[in-house]
C-alpha cells in the first residue's frame, strides 16, 4: 500500500492503495466517484474513460501509481451543475437508454471538443468508435456531439 | 465458515477531500452516493405528501409523485409509465416526480421487464391511476365551489370552474381531495384528447445520468458492506475437485476466501483486491458432464435434423401430398451461434442475510422471482426480504435469471456480512446463460403458378426447447404445413435472450421466404403480400397475428424506402410479428470496393398507441442496431466446455462506425400499446441478408455474417 494525493476535479484526495490498483477503482472503490463505470477492464469499451490533463483515457488500465501530478477530470468534475455544452446536448437530444455507458461517451466526447472544437462528421465517428453502447444510442450520439460543437464557445 | 469482524468504516482507506483550500474530513459515504440509493421512504417525498394509491402521491405544493414499479434497464419504461398515469391526471409534467419504487407485491403486481409486456400489462392500471386521483380532486373542487363536477374542467395540475374561470391548483386540492371516497367508475380519456401521451418527453433520468449519480447496481454501496468476486468453473461440464486458497488469503485485503457449490468466493474489501487474489487461487475442477465444443455443436445439428422423428408443433394438410406434386421444391439450412448478452453493466448484486432479514438491491428483470427464489434457498419467509430495484445498465434477458442474486444472498448468508458481489466482464461472458445455439432446416413447395402450397419447418436448437414459433407467419398463410423442433441437452447454460427465438427465427425465416420468392420468380413484398391475401380469404388453421396490421407495417415499409424503385442501390424485405407488435424492415445495401456495406434500413413498426415519442424511435433505432450488430460480428464459441471469448477484444459488438442510417415510422392507429423493448430486433437480419444477396448473388444463411465464407472472400 502506497498513498496517493491526487488532483481529481480541482480537489486534492488522498488514497491509500496499492500501486498497481487502477484509477477507475480508487476512483469508485475508494473516493466513491462512482459515474466513471467499468465495463470491460481492458482497455476496449470506454465506459471509464476520464480527462487526465484534458485528453481521453480510459482509467480501468491507469495504474494510480502513473497519475502523478497529472489533472484527472470524471463525469463528476466536467461541470459544476451539469450543464457542460456536451451534457446539456445529451440532455437534448434524449440519448441514453440504459445510460450506463453514456458517462464514457461523455468524456470522450467532451475530450475530442477541447482537441477540435468544428469536428466533421467522419470526425466524430472516429472519435466515438472505441466506446460500445451495447443499447445502440450510436445515432443520438453522433447528434448530440454535433450538437454540443454549436454550444461550445 | 468463517466469522467476520463487522467494519463499521472502510477502515482500509485514508481519505481527504480538499476543497477550497480547507480540508474536508469524514468523507462519508452516505453523503455522497449511499444516499441516492436508499429504499424511497415516504418521509423522503415532498413535504406532507399524500398518496392517492399505489402510483402517485400529491403533495400540497403540487409536486405528483408517481411510483414507477417496473425495473428500468433501458426500454423507458421509468419516463413512460409515469406519463401514462399524468395524462388521465391532466398533471403538470413539470412539476412530476417520478420516483422507482422497490419491490412491492401488495402494491403492484408484475414488477418485471421482459417479453415486451409490460405496457400491455399496465396501460389500463396506469391510466386508471390517474384517472381515479383526477376525479377526487374535481369532487373535492365541486365541494369547494358547491357545483357539480360537471361543470368542471381539468388542465395543467388544475381545476378550473369553466362558467367563471375560478381555478384551484392540484396542490391546493390534495388534503381534501384524499378525504373523497375513491371512485370505482372512471371515465378514461378519448385517444384523441392525449396530451402528453405521443409526445418527445425526455428521460427522467437524463440530469442523473449525464452527471454520474449512483444509479446502478455497480453503484450501490452500504456501510460495511464487503466485495467478492466469485471463480466459477471454467469449462461447462466441469465441477470443483479441490481448492488451495492460502495464497488467496495471504494478500492484502482478503477477508476471507469461502467455497460453495461450485463457486470459490474471494471476499475482501474493495474490488481490485479482490479481482487480484482470485488470480492467486488454485483450483482444480473434475469432469461432470460433456465437454462440448462448437466443432460438436455442427455434428449434433446434423443428427437432430437427420432423426426421423421430432416433436410436431403445428400440423396442417397433407404435407407429403403437397410435396410430392409440387413444381418446385426449395430447402435451405440456417444457423446460430451462441451469444453472450453482455450488458454494459456486468453482473452484480448486493445482499445483507442478517438472522432477522434479508436486504437484497441490485439489477434484476424479475425482483419477484428472485426475491422467491432466495426465500426458499435460504428459507425464510419472502415478506421478511427487501429488494431494492436499481437502474440496470442493460438486461437484454441475461436479468431474467437470477442465478447472481442467489450466489450473493448465499455468499451473505456464509459470510453473515453485506457484501456485493461484482463480475468482471470476463465472468459475465464466460458464467453462461446464452442466447441458445440454433439450426434450422426449411422446405417449401411451389405449384406451377409459384404459389407456395407446402410449408416444413424443423427446428434443431441446444438447449433451446422449442425453437420455432408455431404460430408465427406464414403459418395460416400455406394449407399444407409441418413446424417440429428437437433439442440436444447440453452442459452450456442458456437462457432467454432480447426477443427470445425470435431474435434468430426471424431472419431465418425471412431470408428463407427471400429465397422461395426468387424460386417463384416473384417480388419479395407482393408475395408475402400474396399469402397474406391467403391466409384472409381462405385461412390455413388458425391464424394468431393480426393480417391486416401486418400488412399495414409492409405497405408502410414499402412506401417509405421507395421500395423497388431505387436505382444503384440494392434493397431487402423483412417483416415480422413478436411479442405483440409489428415490424417490417427494409435494408439498403450498396457496393464500396466490392464489398457490400449497409447504407440505410428503414423501419416501419405498429406497436398501436405510441406513449413516448422518444422513446419509442430510440427503442426502435436501438433495436434495428442491436439486430445488425449481432447479425453481422457476434459470435460465442466453444473449445472443450470453455467459452473461447472472454472480452470485447474477441467477441465483437457493433461500434459507431459500423452504424448506418436509420429511418424510423410509426403506423398511427390509436390501438391500445404494445411493447417495443423486443420487436424491431428480430427482422433486421433477414433485411439485411436479403439486401445483399441483391447486390451479391450471395446468400446468408449462417450468422455471424462477417464469418461466413460469402462475405469474408467478397
Ligand atoms: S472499462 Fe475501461 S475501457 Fe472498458
Ligand atoms: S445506453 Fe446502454 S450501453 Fe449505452
Amino acid at each position: 500500500m502506497a498513498t496517493y494525493k491526487l488532483q481529481i476535479n480541482g480537489r486534492t484526495y488522498e488514497a491509500d492503495v496499492e500501486p498497481d490498483t487502477p484509477l477507475l477503482w480508487v476512483l469508485r472503490d475508494n473516493l466513491g466517484l462512482v459515474g466513471t463505470k467499468f465495463g470491460c477492464g481492458i482497455a476496449q469499451c470506454g465506459a471509464c474513460t476520464v480527462h487526465v490533463n484534458g485528453n481521453a483515457m480510459r482509467s480501468c488500465v491507469y495504474p494510480v501509481s502513473a497519475v502523478g501530478n497529472s489533472k484527472i477530470t470524471t463525469i463528476e468534475g466536467l461541470s459544476a451543475d451539469g450543464d457542460h455544452p456536451v451534457q446539456l446536448a445529451w440532455d437534448e437530444v434524449d440519448v441514453a437508454q440504459c445510460g450506463y455507458c453514456q458517462a464514457g461517451q461523455i468524456m470522450t466526447a467532451s475530450a475530442l471538443l477541447n482537441r477540435n472544437p468544428k469536428p466533421s462528421a467522419e470526425e466524430i465517428d472516429n472519435a466515438m468508435h472505441g466506446n460500445i453502447c451495447r443499447c445502440g444510442t450510436y445515432h443520438r450520439i453522433r447528434e448530440a456531439v454535433a450538437l454540443a460543437a454549436t454550444k461550445t464557445k | 465458515m468463517s466469522t467476520l469482524p463487522k467494519p463499521s468504516r472502510r477502515d482500509f482507506m485514508k481519505l481527504a477531500a480538499t476543497a477550497g483550500g480547507g480540508l474536508m474530513l469524514g468523507f462519508s459515504w452516505t453523503s455522497t452516493s449511499a444516499s441516492a440509493m436508499k429504499v424511497v421512504k415516504d418521509s423522503s417525498l415532498a413535504g406532507g405528501s399524500i398518496e392517492f394509491n399505489s402510483f402517485l402521491s400529491l403533495s400540497p405544493d403540487g409536486i405528483v409523485t408517481i411510483f414507477s414499479p417496473n425495473p428500468e434497464l433501458g426500454q423507458n419504461i421509468k419516463t413512460s409509465f409515469p406519463m401514462i398515469v399524468a395524462e388521465e391526471l391532466d398533471a403538470d409534467w413539470t412539476k412530476v416526480k417520478v420516483v422507482q419504487a422497490p419491490l412491492d407485491t401488495k402494491k403492484f403486481d408484475r414488477q418485471v421487464t421482459g417479453g415486451s409486456g409490460a405496457v400491455p400489462h399496465s396501460w389500463e392500471r396506469l391510466r386508471k391511476a390517474g384517472a381515479t386521483a383526477r376525479q377526487m380532486l374535481m369532487e373535492a373542487a365541486a365541494k369547494k365551489w358547491k357545483v357539480s363536477t360537471s361543470t368542471l374542467i381539468t388542465e395543467n395540475g388544475m381545476v378550473v370552474h369553466q362558467a367563471t374561470g375560478r381555478k384551484l391548483s392540484y396542490g391546493e386540492l390534495a388534503t381534501e381531495a384524499a378525504k373523497v371516497p375513491v371512485p370505482t367508475d372512471v371515465k378514461l380519456k378519448d385517444v384523441k384528447d392525449f396530451k402528453l401521451i405521443g409526445k418527445v418527453v425526455r428521460n427522467v433520468d437524463n440530469k442523473e445520468m449525464i452527471t454520474g449519480k449512483p444509479l446502478y447496481g455497480m453503484d450501490f454501496y452500504k456501510e460495511g458492506m464487503l466485495f467478492a468476486m466469485i471463480q466459477r468453473p471454467e469449462a461447462f461440464g466441469t465441477k470443483i475437485k479441490s481448492v488451495d486458497a492460502a495464497a488467496a488469503k495471504a494478500m492484502p485485503g482478503i477477508v476471507d476466501v469461502v467455497t460453495f457449490k461450485n463457486n470459490v468466493a474471494v471476499v475482501g474489501k474493495s474490488t481490485w483486491q479482490v479481482n487480484k487474489a482470485r488470480k492467486v487461487l488454485k483450483i482444480q475442477y473434475e469432469k461432470d458432464g460433456d465437454l462440448e465444443s462448437s466443432s460438436d455443436h455442427d455434428r449434433i445439428f446434423k443428427t437432430l435434423l437427420a432423426k426421423p422423428e421430432a416433436t410436431v408443433r403445428r400440423k396442417e394438410g397433407d404435407v407429403d401430398a403437397a410435396f410430392k406434386k409440387a413444381a418446385k421444391v426449395v430447402k435451405s439450412e440456417y444457423q446460430c451461434p451462441f451469444l453472450s448478452h453482455s450488458p454494459m453493466e456486468p453482473m452484480n448484486f448486493f445482499a445483507h442475510v442478517r438472522p432477522d432479514g434479508v436486504e437484497l438491491a441490485g439489477p434484476t428483470q424479475t425482483p419477484e422471482m428472485a426475491r422467491g427464489m432466495v426465500a426458499k434457498m435460504l428459507n425464510i419467509d419472502p415478506e421478511k426480504i427487501t429488494l431494492e430495484l436499481t437502474r440496470l445498465g442493460g438486461g437484454f434477458g441475461r436479468r431474467l435469471s437470477a442465478d447472481y442474486v442467489l450466489e450473493a444472498a448465499e455468499l451473505s448468508s456464509i459470510i453473515k456480512a453485506p457484501v456485493k458481489v461484482i463480475w468482471t466482464r470476463e465472468d459475465d461472458m464466460t458464467g453462461g446463460t446464452y442466447r441458445p445455439a440454433v439450426r434450422y432446416r426449411f422446405e417449401a413447395a411451389l405449384d406451377t403458378q409459384g404459389n407456395m402450397i407446402g410449408y416444413k419447418l424443423r427446428g434443431a436448437g441446444i438447449n433451446a426447447g422449442n425453437p420455432t414459433r408455431e404460430d408465427n407467419f406464414p403459418s395460416g398463410a400455406v394449407d399444407n404445413l409441418l413446424i417440429e423442433s428437437i433439442e440436444h441437452k447440453s452442459t452450456i447454460t442458456t437462457g432467454p435472450w432480447r426477443a427470445p427465438i425470435t431474435n434468430f427465427l426471424a431472419f431465418a425465416e425471412q431470408a428463407f421466404l427471400d429465397e422461395v420468392a426468387e424460386a417463384a420468380k416473384k417480388d419479395p413484398v407482393q408475395f408475402r403480400l400474396a399469402l397474406l391475401d391467403k391466409a384472409k380469404k381462405s385461412p390455413a388453421g388458425p391464424v394468431r397475428y393480426d393480417i391486416d396490421r401486418m400488412r399495414g407495417v409492409i405497405e408502410l415499409a414499402a412506401e417509405k424506402s421507395g421500395w423497388g424503385k431505387k436505382k444503384g442501390v440494392a434493397q431487402g424485405f423483412s417483416v415480422y410479428f413478436s411479442h405483440r407488435s409489428y415490424v417490417a424492415q427494409v435494408a439498403e445495401v450498396k457496393l464500396k470496393n466490392n464489398k457490400p456495406v449497409v447504407d440505410k434500413i428503414y423501419a416501419a413498426a405498429d406497436c398501436g398507441i405510441v406513449i413516448n415519442l422518444s422513446g419509442a424511435y430510440q427503442q426502435v433505432r436501438g433495436g434495428v442496431v442491436d439486430g445488425l450488430g449481432h447479425a453481422m460480428y457476434s459470435n460465442m464459441t466453444f473449445k472443450d466446455g470453455v467459452p473461447e471469448q472472454k472480452n470485447f477484444n474477441s467477441y465483437r459488438l457493433i461500434r459507431m462506425k459500423e452504424v448506418p442510417e436509420i429511418d424510423v415510422h410509426f403506423v398511427n392507429n390509436g390501438i391500445d400499446p404494445t411493447g417495443l423493448g423486443e420487436p424491431a430486433l428480430p427482422p433486421t437480419g433477414g433485411a439485411v441478408a436479403n439486401a445483399i444477396f441483391k447486390a451479391t448473388g450471395k446468400r446468408l444463411r449462417n450468422q455471424p455474417f462477417m464469418e461466413q465464407a460469402e462475405l469474408k472472400n467478397a
